[in-house]
This record gives structure tokens, C-alpha cells and sequence, in this order.
């Protein structure tokens, strides 16, 4: 693990793209960094720009209009970027896989590292997914 | 010569859980017009509805919205009870007005934190964010679920509400009423809050009769519409409780609105679990005849109204979704025109929007000059069918 690795895991930050979600795992995410689960003792902070962030969580099953959106947004990212996806919409596009609007799984666009399902997943899911995360980032098997 | 500037906001943007694209045109700091382009949430849900059965159908528009995710099927098991004209169980009436009521809760004290955050004022976003955990603690013993409750079904509800469960729900409620005066003392008296959000914004109660607003937007105005009183429904008729209404129409009173309004919420809840009749949950609806059903319930944000058309089949033949936030949204022309820039953003979120329960389509020609509708897309998908049989030679 080199030097930019190992700082990135003390205060991995985050930012969130939603790619035609219903809010509600959007929400869960906010949840996390409110007082009850409050990860932002753990340095992990929710930024406004991609350019800040070290990992980019994807919410929503990714319709037409989010899609070259997302694959801009990953482009723009400082590498290493790591991505999570969050809820059943990200992951398979859940219910809406028969709609007309909604073509791809989100991991046929960039590499997801790390699946964290539900819908929505509660916040307690979301911190041990990112700490799953952190582990297989240590391990060395975390896609770039 | 005044200069103008157009200011973009969005569509991905750090304050926005959801995507959605504002133009802004100013003139020095003035907002002299403003545009919004939604379309970015779009996932054709009125289309997969047509191919779902009534009762997978209620999950689906669950969906729309993760926070009025009881809204939406609420709406839409009015609207398949409205077709087939079955009177629901007392018991199931009262369990549905709970967890409407349970969810008023945590949607205004969700509004209310982001609020605070858009103003800048961060203390006001933790506490009633860390009250609203509170709210999802009892949703989660009454459904099983923080988010998204699955508890509606057409004729009745899918699961009942334990005797047992009643006293600790009680006793929760009651612990969080005096962190919530507390929020209403803060706001109600703090100068900072009353400098940003007194006076500015202003929707006129005219404005807002022209306008059609609805729920908390149009009763901050003092319009008193609420389709709980207008139109009664489930067991709003049979507890005691007040519509609110205040008068002057800017971000302070939709601000305080909702606070009070989160108290009226727990009047209801309370009334409605001390008072929770004994009997069965589920009148058994087993065919849907053909026909047309609308649903109206008052959602968070205002009155969400479905419209289901049937056959006499399973499915419905059509469902249309119109959610408060479509009614909602030109009242920016009136409040936002006129404004700072930096007054805009919580101008824009005073009315509480959800895009994802607006999200509409509209199809364009490859130059972006003619505007298709349904009918001109059925005909072009015939005309298509129509060449490929002559290609193959069909008949």
C-alpha cells in the first residue's frame, strides 16, 4: 500500500451521484453523517465537488440521462476513486429492470467496488459497507 | 444597458439529494427570471404500473418517492377501492391513517434539517435530523422498516398493529414532544432564522389560488386546503385535530407551518392508537371490475392524486400520477423573481420539492422542433411495424 492509499483511508470522503433514485437512499446516506450514526468521527465527510472525493457512491437505477453523466463524473475523479453502490436500483435496477427508460446496471458503466443492498439499506448497512470497503482497499483487491 | 447573467444550478449538484437543473437568470444580484428542467429522475413508472397486477403495484409506486413512500400507495389503493366501491375495515382505516401520519412527521422534520443546512445553519439540520431518528424508530416497530412501510394494500392493510407494540410507540411519541418544542421555540425566537426567512419568498394568498399550490405551500398563504378536512378519508374524520394556516406566505411561516403541523400530526397518532378499533384488517377485494377510480390523500407536500383506469383484468389499463410537487413548482415564477441570488436557494427548497415524484418525459425530434405525444409515439411505432411487414412481405 503506498503513501496516497494509506492517507486516503483515514478520511476517505465522499461523493454522492443520484442516477434516478426515489430520495430514499440518498436520505439513508445523509443519515449516516447525522448525530445517531454521525461517520464523521471516522474523518468520512460528504464534499461537494468529485474533485475532493475519494470514493463515489451511485445511488438509482441509472436511467438515459444519468448515464453519460455518471461515466463524466468518473472520468473527472482523482485516481484512486473508489465506488459504492447503494440500494437494489443501483445494483440490478431492482423493479424498474423492464423499464424503458433504465438500460443498464450501473456496474456495466464503471467498475463498482463495493454492493451494498436493500431498499432502502439502513445507514448501519452503508458504514459496514464502507468499511468493508476500506478493508479490501488495505488488501490490495480493490478495482482503480 | 442592464447586463444579465445566466447562473446554472445543477443538475448534479452538492445541496441537491436529487438531480434537477434551475436556470437563473440575474441582473447584478436580482433574479430577473428563472427555469427549471427536471427529467433526470425519470424511470417511466406510470408505464411499468400498466404491467404490474393491482397489487404489485402498490410496491411499485411505493418507489416514486422514498419519503412519502405511503403517500403514493395510499393514493392508489383509494383509487382501486374507488373503482370497486368496497368498504374497508375500521381497524385497517385507522392503521393507514397512523402510518400516513407517522410519516407527515418525518418528512417535515427531514424538510426542516435541510432547511436549516441550505441557510447555512447546520445545529438546526443535526437536531432535527437526530428527532426524526426518533420517528423512524417507531415506524420501524409499527412496519418493520425505517423507509418504505409496504403496509398498504387494495382492501385493507398487510399487516396489523400488536397490542403490546401500542404502549411503547405511546411512550416514544411522548419523549419526543418536548425536543420538538424546543425546535419550535428555536425557531419561532431566533433572530438569525427570522432575518433570513422573514419577508422573503413571499407567495400572496391570490398567487397562491392562481397558481393551484397545494398542502404547506398554499396553507403558509393562508389558503386552509387540506383534502383531510375538504374530502375526509381513512379515519381523518373521526379523531379531533385543526388544519394550519398561516398567513403571510413567505419561508418563516412554510417554516413554522410544518413545525406546528408535526404536532397536529401527533395528536392524530395518538388519538388514532389509543383509539384503534378491534376487527379485521383486510376486506379481501378478490376481482377489480372495470372502470375508472381516482385517489386523493394529502401527501407531506400537498394532495397526491392518482387516477387508475381498469378493464376488468388484473392490471390497469392506465394510471396516472400527478404528485404535489407538480403544482408546486411554478410558484417559483412568483417567489423567486424579484429575490437575492443568495435568497434563491431556500426560496427553491421552501416549497419542499420532490423531483423524483415529478419527473415527466418529453420526447423531441432529433432537432429539438417537434414535440411528440403518446398518440404520435403509438402512431410512429405502427408506422415502423408497417415497413418491416412490407420488408419481409407480410401480410
Amino acid at each position: 500500500m503506498n503513501i496516497k492509499t494509506k492517507a486516503l483511508l483515514k478520511s476517505p470522503w465522499i461523493f454522492h451521484l443520484s442516477t434516478g433514485s426515489c430520495n430514499n437512499c440518498d436520505i439513508e446516506l445523509l443519515d449516516c453523517l447525522t448525530p445517531r450514526f454521525d461517520v464523521e468521527r471516522f474523518g468520512i465527510q460528504l464534499v461537494g465537488s468529485i474533485r475532493h472525493a475519494d470514493i463515489l457512491v451511485v445511488t438509482g437505477s441509472g436511467n438515459r440521462q444519468a448515464m453519460e453523466r455518471v461515466k463524466l463524473v468518473y472520468e473527472q475523479a482523482p485516481k484512486p476513486c473508489f465506488v459504492v453502490a447503494i440500494g437494489e436500483c443501483s445494483l440490478s435496477r431492482g423493479m424498474f429492470i423492464d423499464s424503458y427508460n433504465c438500460p443498464l446496471p450501473i456496474d456495466k458503466v464503471i467498475p463498482v467496488d463495493i454492493y451494498i443492498p436493500g431498499c432502502p439499506p439502513k445507514p448501519e448497512a452503508i458504514i459496514a459497507g464502507v468499511v468493508k470497503l476500506i478493508e479490501k482497499v488495505k488488501q490490495g483487491a480493490a478495482k482503480k | 444597458m442592464s447586463k444579465k447573467t445566466i447562473v446554472p444550478i445543477g443538475p448534479y449538484h452538492p445541496l441537491q439529494e436529487e438531480p434537477e437543473f434551475f436556470t437563473l437568470t440575474v441582473e447584478g444580484e436580482r433574479v430577473v427570471d428563472i427555469d427549471v428542467r427536471i427529467g433526470y429522475n425519470h424511470r417511466g413508472i406510470e408505464k411499468l404500473s400498466e404491467s404490474k397486477t393491482f397489487d404489485q403495484s402498490t410496491f411499485l409506486v411505493e418507489r416514486i418517492c422514498g419519503i412519502c413512500s405511503t403517500s403514493h400507495p395510499f393514493a392508489l389503493v383509494e383509487a382501486v377501492e374507488d373503482i370497486s366501491g368496497i368498504e374497508i375495515p375500521l381497524r385497517a382505516q385507522y392503521i393507514r391513517t397512523i402510518i400516513a401520519e407517522g410519516e407527515r412527521i418525518h418528512s417535515h422534520l427531514l424538510w426542516l434539517g435541510l432547511a436549516g443546512h441550505f441557510l447555512g445553519y447546520n445545529t438546526v439540520y443535526m437536531w432535527a435530523w437526530k428527532l426524526r431518528e426518533e420517528i423512524l424508530d417507531v415506524m420501524e416497530i409499527l412496519s418493520g422498516n425505517r423507509n418504505n412501510y409496504a403496509m398498504f394494500k387494495p382492501g385493507g392493510v398487510r399487516r396489523d398493529i400488536k397490542s403490546e407494540d401500542i404502549p411503547v410507540v405511546l411512550k416514544k411519541i411522548d419523549s419526543i414532544i418536548p425536543t420538538l418544542e424546543m425546535l419550535k421555540k428555536a425557531i419561532a425566537d431566533d433572530p438569525v432564522l427570522h432575518a433570513r426567512t422573514k419577508g422573503v419568498g413571499i407567495l400572496t394568498k391570490e398567487e397562491a389560488i392562481d397558481y393551484s399550490a397545494l398542502g404547506p405551500v398554499a396553507r403558509a398563504s393562508g389558503v386552509a386546503k387540506d383534502v383531510r378536512k375538504n374530502s375526509p378519508y381513512a379515519a381523518y374524520d373521526k379523531v379531533d385535530w385543526q388544519i394550519i394556516v398561516t398567513p403571510n406566505g413567505d419561508v418563516f411561516d412554510k417554516l413554522l407551518l410544518r413545525v406546528l403541523e408535526a404536532f397536529e400530526s401527533i395528536k392524530i397518532l395518538k388519538a388514532c392508537l389509543t383509539a384503534l378499533p378491534q376487527g379485521e384488517i383486510d376486506a379481501g377485494i378478490k376481482n377489480i371490475p372495470s372502470g375508472e377510480g381516482i385517489g386523493r390523500i394529502e401527501a407531506p407536500r400537498g394532495e397526491c392524486f392518482h387516477y387508475v383506469r381498469s378493464d376488468g383484468t388484473n392490471r390497469p389499463v392506465r394510471h396516472k400520477v400527478r404528485a404535489p410537487t407538480f403544482m408546486n413548482l411554478p410558484t417559483y415564477k412568483a417567489t423567486v423573481v424579484g429575490e437575492t441570488i443568495s435568497d434563491a436557494t431556500i426560496i427553491l427548497a421552501a416549497i419542499d420539492p420532490c423531483y423524483c415524484c415529478t419527473e415527466r418525459l418529453a420526447v423531441r425530434d432529433i432537432k429539438g422542433k417537434h414535440l411528440y405525444n403518446g398518440q404520435n409515439l403509438v402512431k410512429l411505432s405502427q408506422e415502423k411495424t408497417e415497413r418491416i411487414r412490407k420488408k419481409y412481405g407480410q401480410k
